[in-house]
């Protein structure tokens, strides 16, 4: 295996070729806050969280979705970044119906994680108080679009690792929205297995239990690499 | 910075702080929290005068010259917006104090039930009072008496300039008093980290 | 061009294009052709005329003045615009001679009659319209008798693919849809791509609003296009393709489909085509109505069926394009450039144009303009000479305040920068960008908060909602704007704009997103004081 070298704010980091930047900047012991990218997923690159600055480019690179190359130096912590950062973490609170207090994920959020990481105390744009709905037609779990940021883990997750794409995307900008099915209730869609990957993956409140009420959410976004990395390497084939 | 500016020599004796907290559209947790500061209140009242609040004064009008203004809460009415404007006027620091006033978080809701041409004042008066009423339904009006309700709930940085901002729903006893420590000795608080920060 | 040299026997071109439609050329045509049916009727045995011609064709560039028909004749060519139905037995009769009156004298005609002298006309270059408004967009047999497929006969049977890409990068071709990539450089690399299967996409969903080149050539010269797209298919190695064309063009989805059938019934397209071994297939992939699928990676998953939304590049199509296969992507414009490349050489082509921008570019001019429509003009060309030359300035006689290029993703250039050339560095410096090539010409009396908003709103429209800042972002800078048009923003809301502005450029995923904000900041740039004065009172 081949292994290349970078710079990540300042310390020289080794990882395997064909590794991602995040994984470069992980392995260098640093972070970049994430929402939509999740190991053993593809990555899609649509939070802009993980942006990074490049020496030499003037385009910013999203961490998840950019192979590291040798010699690279990447600066992951520049006050544009955090500036961008915050107002993209903004961008998510203001464009839904976000409201900590009550919610079921209250606590275990990624969102709310991200929101103390970049140190947003409030929004500096309006909330928007869109229209939404919540689909509660599941025997098992419910979908409350309120509190979707749209990462499209729960596409992803049942596309790639259940095999069953019951959710997928529908229409376009501000307007977009997780759908079931043929854009059905979720209760309604034969395709659903019931396995609750996309529960577990969920960053926020959207995707949750019917049981769990107010901070009691336990999202278990670890499944999916889990899942990846035993199929991949065989884990339980004796 | 807070007008109550350091002294130059720490042992010199500082003038006391006139604090002030300001109740708008929440539910009192915020204050009900402030009170769990338990034996921190004994400390607080011998360092600074308070000067208004819901809990700790019985003043009625908000004085002049007031250094630091904790506010709970949106502004849903305009009674709201008056006090929101005038302890503005008045105040050295105000601190959007938990998640009502920074986001106008769960009166806010009420922003969700506007529909094309009724702005959600309209809407759930109308559902409160006429809708779900019996016959003899009618929607409040008490000019002078009772306060109209805004068209939209908005958080309090929407209609003031905000100085600092407080999380929480409510912000923990814990959370507030790391907040109005440094304030007692001139200083600006961080409010940055887990600790201090998130909300909910 | 429009002008056609003197020819013995007359004939009448009719522009059947979809502004001529819209402005009544399919009547116009109608009535010419009984009239001239009617006329070799009346004529009777004592002096049978020969039959007359009326041709429909493409583009004729004076759209404004629509429907637009041109009489050749042994005295050259005559425009007319503005045509009825009504007039068109008059004009007959002139074209045979047969007039009681003079055409001067033509109450029907006079003053119809459009001067082809005039810099409109005089200063444009046409190579990739050449054959626009000359041949019958819907018989290839009038297209082959123009030349068209010339150079991809000879190209098969004399050059072998390397070679035609050193003529295309030596012409030094770029993108014409708004990028400006080396085209020779795009080429290079799909064909040095390691072994295995190949596509061609041509890109025509020309989404801009003001922008109809691309239009104008799928409606006017499609063989022209095909050939194109077939040596570019054989320059990289490919032997299947794909034009994506917009749902709102019906009729060049028409035309297309028809040329593509005329070309595979003469052996131009299909298998061993023109005796060689070369094969390409052309398909027709029809968009469903968004402007983010001109952003080739969202262009290439409407193909596959899927859901419209960019990625992140790298991989770049021309590494992994179409079904993870290497995918070469071209506008029309740029494809419709590539048979006069291979004629002429690139060498002849470079030596048009200015340094860095080589060629030929085509416009769409619309707006507070005198003259509106499409013009060619070698890159290089002032605005001035464009927009004041070419355009005649404002209708009202007024002065032009401002002109806006590159659509959504674009700015606005004021009318005392005219004098920079039209090439893709020089309106980069400017804060704006070439495009596709639409122009909208703004007159005195546009506000330019107005004109930004009018974008924004756009973008929100268009916005795929992929990545947060494009989603929401746009919707953030739509509402800051209508503060300013409606006079009651802030100097915090100013700042907020050009700091969402910047945030918004620097982090979304696509194009799309990091240009949404291009109106704004350029007009912010140009035209500052507009935002001052839109402040509302105390701040």
């Amino acid at each position: 295996m081949s292994v290349i070298t970078l710079q990540v704010d300042g310390r020289d980091v080794a990882v395997p070729a064909g590794s991602t930047l995040l994984q470069a900047i992980r392995a260098a012991g640093l972070s970049v806050p994430t929402l939509c990218d999740l190991e053993g997923l593809e990555p899609v690159g649509a939070c802009r969280l993980c942006l990074v600055e490049l020496e030499g480019s003037q385009r910013l690179l999203p961490a998840c979705a950019s192979e590291a190359s040798e010699g690279q130096v990447i600066r992951t912590d520049t006050a544009q970044l955090q500036g961008y950062r915050r107002m993209a973490v903004e961008l998510f609170f203001a464009e839904g119906n976000h409201v900590c207090a009550f919610c079921v994920a209250n606590g275990t959020c990624e969102l709310q994680d991200v929101a103390v990481a970049v140190g947003m105390d409030h929004s500096r744009f309006p909330y928007q108080y869109p229209q939404r709905a919540v689909d509660a037609s599941h025997p098992r779990f419910s979908l409350d679009h309120n509190r979707c940021i749209l990462c499209t883990r729960c596409v992803r997750v049942c596309d790639q690792i259940e095999g069953a794409h019951v959710w997928d995307v529908a229409e376009r900008g501000s307007d977009c929205r997780i759908v079931a099915g043929l854009d059905q209730h979720w209760g309604e869609v034969d395709a659903c297995t019931s396995c609750g990957k996309c529960v577990d993956v969920c960053p926020t409140g959207a995707l949750y239990a019917k049981e769990d009420t107010t901070a009691e959410k336990h999202p278990h976004p670890e499944r999916a690499g889990q899942l990846r990395r035993a199929r991949e390497q065989r884990q339980w084939t004796p | 910075m807070i007008a109550a500016t350091p002294a130059q020599d720490p042992a010199q004796a500082r003038p006391r702080l006139r604090l002030a907290t300001v109740w708008l559209a929440g539910c009192s947790g915020c204050h009900m929290s402030f009170l769990d500061l338990d034996e921190f209140l004994f400390e607080l009242a011998a360092a600074v005068d308070i000067v208004y609040s819901p809990v700790a004064s019985d003043t009625k009008i908000y004085p002049e010259q007031v250094d630091v203004c904790l506010v709970e809460g949106a502004v849903a009415n305009v009674d709201n917006l008056q006090l929101a404007l005038t302890l503005r006027q008045r105040t050295a620091l105000v601190i959007s104090f938990g998640d009502c006033a920074i986001s106008a978080n769960v009166p806010g809701l009420r922003n969700l039930c506007s529909a094309p041409g009724r702005d959600s004042a309209r809407t759930v008066l109308e559902r409160g009072y006429l809708e779900l009423a019996d016959a003899s339904g009618q929607l409040p009006f008490a000019p002078g008496i009772v306060p109209e309700l805004l068209p939209k709930v908005l958080p309090l940085h929407e209609v003031i300039p905000v100085d600092l901002y407080l999380p929480g729903c409510p912000p923990s006893a814990e959370r507030i008093r790391a907040a109005i420590a440094p304030l007692l000795v001139g200083q600006r608080p961080r409010i940055e980290g887990s600790s201090m920060l998130r909300f909910g | 061009m429009v002008a056609l040299p003197p020819c013995e026997r007359p004939r009448l071109r009719c522009c059947a294009a979809s502004g001529c439609r819209s402005a009544g050329a399919g009547p116009l045509l109608a009535a010419l052709r009984a009239a001239a049916a009617a006329g070799d009727i009346s004529a009777g045995a004592s002096a049978a005329p020969e039959p007359l011609e009326v041709r429909s064709v493409g583009c004729l560039r004076l759209c404004g003045e629509g429907p637009l028909l041109a009489w050749d004749g042994p005295e050259g060519t005559r425009l007319f615009g503005g045509l009825t139905p009504a007039a068109a037995a008059a004009l007959v009769a002139q074209v045979r001679g047969v007039a009681p009156i003079p055409l001067a004298a033509d109450p029907a005609l006079a003053g119809h009659q459009l001067d082809l002298e005039q810099p409109f006309f005089r200063l444009q270059r046409p190579l990739v319209l050449e054959g626009c408004g000359i041949v019958d967009p819907e018989c290839i047999e009038d297209a082959l008798a123009h030349g068209s497929y010339a150079q991809l006969r000879r190209v098969l049977h004399e050059l072998s693919p390397e070679q035609v890409r050193e003529q295309v990068r030596r012409s030094g071709l770029r993108g014409r849809g708004g990028g400006g990539y080396p085209t020779g450089l795009k080429w290079d690399t799909v064909a040095l791509q390691p072994p295995g299967r190949r596509y061609v996409v041509c890109n025509a969903d020309e989404g801009d609003p003001g922008a109809f080149m691309d239009r104008s050539v799928l409606e006017g010269d499609p063989h022209r296009l095909l050939e194109g797209m077939a040596i570019a298919a054989y320059a990289v190695g490919a032997d299947h393709g794909y034009l994506y064309v917009r749902a709102e063009y019906p009729l060049a989805i028409e035309r297309l489909r028809l040329a593509l059938q005329q070309a595979r019934q003469q052996g131009l397209l299909g298998s061993s085509i023109a005796g060689t071994a070369f094969a390409l297939e052309l398909e027709v992939r029809v968009g469903a109505g968004a402007y983010v699928c001109g952003e080739e990676t969202a262009l290439l998953h409407s193909i596959q069926g899927q859901r419209g939304i960019p990625r992140t590049r790298p991989p770049y199509p021309a590494q992994a394009g179409l079904w993870g296969a290497p995918t070469l992507i071209n506008n029309v414009e740029t494809l419709a450039a590539v048979p006069v490349i291979l004629r002429q050489g690139g060498d002849w082509y470079a030596a048009i144009g200015s340094e860095g921008s080589r060629g030929t570019k085509v416009f769409s001019l619309s707006g507070a303009i005198r003259h509106t429509g499409l013009v060619e003009v070698p890159m290089g060309t002032s605005l001035r000479t464009v927009v004041e030359t070419m355009g005649g300035g404002d209708p009202d006689g007024g002065a032009v305040k401002a002109v806006q290029t590159g659509g959504p993703s674009g700015g606005c250039i004021p009318a005392a920068l005219f004098d920079t050339p039209v090439d893709f560095e020089s309106l980069l410096a400017l804060g704006s960008m070439m495009g596709s090539g639409g122009m909208v010409v703004m007159g005195q009396g546009t506000a330019m908060p107005e004109v930004a908003r009018h974008f924004m709103a756009f973008s929100v429209n268009e916005s795929c909602g992929k990545c947060v800042p494009c989603r929401a972002g746009t919707v953030q800078l739509l509402a800051l704007l209508d503060r300013f048009v409606a006079q009651r923003a802030t100097a915090a809301d100013l700042e907020a704009l050009e700091a969402l502005c910047t945030m918004v450029k620097a982090t979304s995923l696509c194009g799309l997103g990091q240009a949404a904000p291009n109106p704004v900041l350029s007009t912010l740039r140009h035209f500052r004081q507009e935002y001052i004065a839109a402040l509302g009172p105390g701040s």
